[in-house]
């Protein structure tokens, strides 16, 4: 599995960084980024999932079989 | 002393009065029917709007109203979302409906950079003020918010009852706003004066609401004063010296943008720590959980924000439009329920259900788009501190006498009294 952010859709809510900080970080702005290069461990699928379907603009695309 | 031209006498007397708009006939008193008539301004809507909404919701989605010269409306998720995202034909040159619409001369900029501006401009007023909110920088409030809160605390020590509303939840967003922007903590009272007056006054004479709105404007451009004699280290200076393309901020930019701190962070976060305590007074067993498994907070806070929704906000319509059915006119206002948004089932499963651990929870409390809540992350850092505390100290708790409890009119909607009985306060 691997994460997306469309940073065109990305407000800054912070629901990402708030619920998945080992996945996701902010920038100086407060936009979510993903941290490192985005491949979620098998044992972080869950939370990349809680943080995608809690992402209030729809932002973070989870790309399955990565 | 720094000699600043933008500050002088002769810049600021010409605010000294409204600006040209059109003001509308101020209409009052019970509304007929919520779909054709409705009002935020009246005690009904005050007291428990979510029946009201969930009526409309389901009979007249998109509800109208010819008070303050002509509004709209909208209930369910998805149009509160597709008005909130579309600011080609929804300006944001007004948020607060009332009686008095500013000059369309006002856009892009509007009033209160950033929350009264529209693309493009918005993007830059506002990307000024994001490094100062994010979850790093407002945790730098964290430390002082937590000792104030147990100072408060503190305070309540020997009484059985105790204003949750007035002598707790109300003091922390003003106490942090202040510091934040290097106001003096004892003018606390006059910050909440000016907020309801903004926010709860749109129904008052012209004239008065003048009066107010200048009283404010003077308190803010004397803080711009005290700045220049004695910068320091806070979002007051911050703005005085922030440059747009080159170019020092216009006084009306700088007070502008004060107004909009100074106003938006407090009376929303007391609604949003006021409304999660009066939940928590009535549950029991909601109250026993977290007072017991306080990692679940963040949760719970979440689902309070969802259901306690306190804010909406307000758009004006830019030219002639057909939207979902209705005919919106130009100037008309459309408010953006995110409370109704909130408990819109098609968007939530047991939408009217208040669930502690709900684990998907999509909520449009701080809005969507881009005008999306600034200052969220000081308001859930607020949040977390304020509860926490409150069920450190204070866990068995109850409503003294329900028929006590009030709640603030408008688009900002909290307890403004909620006595509750209290056991003791702990260490």
């Amino acid at each position: 599995m691997k994460l997306h952010i469309d940073v065109g859709l990305c407000q800054g809510h912070g629901r990402c960084y708030d619920l998945a900080p080992g996945l996701f970080g902010d920038d100086d702005e407060g936009f979510g980024k993903v941290l490192g290069d985005g491949v979620v461990p098998p044992e972080k699928h869950e939370d990349a999932r809680r943080a995608s379907l809690n992402c209030p603009e729809q932002a973070i695309r989870l790309i399955e079989g990565m | 002393m720094t000699a600043d031209n933008r500050f002088a006498e002769h810049q600021w007397e010409k605010r000294n009065g409204e600006s040209p708009g059109i003001s509308s006939e101020i209409v009052m008193g019970p509304v007929t029917d919520w779909a054709s008539d409705f009002s935020h301004m009246e005690p009904e809507w005050a007291a428990d709007p979510y029946p009201i909404q969930d009526d409309l919701r389901q009979r007249c989605p998109i509800a109208h109203t010819d008070r303050f010269g002509g509004g709209w409306l909208a209930t369910r998720y998805d149009d509160v979302a597709a008005i909130a995202y579309d600011t080609e034909h929804f300006s944001s040159r007004s948020i607060i409906m009332g009686n008095f619409r500013p000059p369309k001369e006002l856009a892009p900029i509007g009033g209160s950079p950033p929350i009264t501006s529209d693309p493009p401009f918005h993007r830059t007023a506002r990307k000024l003020l994001l490094p100062a909110f994010t979850k790093t920088a407002v945790s730098k409030q964290e430390p002082a918010t937590r000792a104030l809160c147990h100072s408060l605390i503190d305070d309540l020590e020997g009484q059985d009852i105790v204003d949750a509303a007035a002598d707790y939840a109300q003091h922390i967003p003003v106490r942090v706003i202040a510091d934040m922007l290097g106001f003096p903590a004892e003018d606390g009272p006059q910050f909440r004066e000016f907020a309801k007056n903004t926010l709860e006054g749109v129904n008052l004479p012209p004239e008065q609401r003048v009066t107010r709105k200048s009283a404010l404007f003077y308190y803010l451009l004397a803080q711009v004063h005290d700045h220049l004699e004695n910068p320091r280290d806070d979002l007051t200076t911050f703005l005085i010296n922030a440059e747009l393309n080159g170019r020092k901020l216009d006084v009306s930019h700088v007070v502008g943008t004060m107004t909009l701190l100074l106003i938006a962070g407090i009376d929303t976060t007391w609604s949003a720590i006021g409304a999660s305590l009066w939940h928590l007074a009535q549950h029991p067993a909601d109250r026993d959980r977290l007072a017991a498994e306080p990692e679940l907070l963040p949760a719970a806070i979440e689902e309070f924000l969802r259901a306690y929704a306190p804010v909406t906000m307000a758009r004006l319509v830019k030219q002639d439009l057909h939207f979902r059915g209705v005919d919106m006119r130009a100037d008309d206002w459309v408010l953006l329920s995110f409370p109704a948004a909130n408990r819109d089932p098609v968007q939530f499963d047991h939408a009217g259900e208040v669930i502690i651990d709900r684990e998907v929870n999509r909520h449009a409390a701080f809005g969507l788009g881009v005008h999306h809540c600034l200052g969220s992350h000081l308001a859930r850092m607020e949040m977390q501190v304020a509860l926490e505390a409150w069920l450190q100290r204070i866990p068995r708790f109850e409503l003294a006498d329900p028929s006590a409890v009030s709640w603030s009119t408008g688009q900002v909607r909290g307890p403004r009294a909620l006595p509750l009985r209290i056991r003791g306060v702990g260490r």
